[in-house]
């Protein structure tokens, strides 16, 4: 059972009174997790919706070689497998906390029946599936149209070459390629397993300028 | 060298604290404080979690000489 203050902070049921939020509330568990446990599995059925309450989870795919691709980073009042819960398929990534975790859990078939009863909530899950979407849209985008990881090498080039500043955040270098800071993440990550990059601690190191060329080519 | 943070940007949300591999991190009266720079790994998670932007790790950008 939640309190209607704890569930009230979830967007999915800002609009509810009080006497539904104590309706609600009595369907949700919360857990707890410890840093690096795992949620849920990719593949696996899905039984339950998560909201987390504090903390970071991280949800993931893994390719049949064992790579982690990050999806997304989950931060309080998000919500955790809402593709899997509503479509009806299996989780579509994995889950895991990233530091300590609190989450509240409710059943999918107690989920359903509170969204058919109540219209409202289902506007919120649209509202911020739509959300979603848009952002999972631009990353398709990124990957299929605009070579990211070329405009990366190339403010690798310039930064090492001429600096205008004497060094450069992963934010500041996203803002400068016009994508996600995730993206020049993962550019950093491909040029590194590409041997083009060494990256040390707090340095990027170029092994390979000509290589960061072609890619900016 | 140690990550750079921006109080005005900061909430105090204290994800990053939460999220530090390295112990680093700790909010004292809602400020976030570095309390040892040195021994910052740069897993730069701290930077992934904030959305606003309040704490960043540059990386120096060089050629291999």
């Amino acid at each position: 059972m939640l309190e209607p203050g704890l569930l009230r902070a979830i967007p999915y049921f800002s609009e509810l009174s009080d006497e539904e939020l104590n309706e609600v509330g009595q369907y949700f568990f919360e857990e707890s997790y410890v840093r690096d446990e795992i949620i849920f599995l990719e593949g696996d059925e899905a039984r339950n919706l998560y909201f987390v309450a504090s903390g970071v989870v991280k949800t993931f795919k893994t390719s049949s070689d064992g790579k982690e691709q990050t999806i997304e980073l989950a931060r309080p009042g998000d919500v955790l497998n809402e593709v899997a819960v509503f479509d009806g398929g299996p989780n579509p990534t994995s889950a895991q906390a990233i530091t300590p975790v609190r989450l509240y859990k409710i059943e999918k078939s107690k989920m359903l029946a509170i969204i058919s009863q109540r219209p409202v909530i289902a506007l919120e899950v649209l509202r911020l599936m739509a959300a979603k979407m848009r952002r999972l849209t631009e990353l398709v985008e990124d990957l299929s149209f605009r070579p990211v990881v070329g405009r990366v090498a190339k403010i690798l080039l310039e930064q090492a070459r001429a600096p205008l500043v004497s060094r450069l955040s992963q934010r500041e270098m996203a803002a400068m390629a016009g994508t996600a800071r995730e993206m020049v993440s993962r550019s950093l990550k491909t040029l590194e397993d590409e041997g083009a990059i060494k990256m040390e601690r707090n340095r990027v190191v170029i092994l390979d300028p000509e290589a960061l060329e072609r890619r900016a080519a | 060298m140690r990550p750079l943070i921006n109080l005005d940007k900061c909430d105090g949300c204290g994800l990053c604290v939460a999220v530090c591999c390295s112990n680093i991190l700790k909010m004292v009266d809602k400020n976030l404080v570095i309390v040892d720079g040195d021994g910052c790994d740069w897993c730069a998670l701290c930077e992934a979690v904030c959305i606003s932007g309040a704490i960043v790790c540059p990386l120096e950008i060089v050629l291999n000489s």
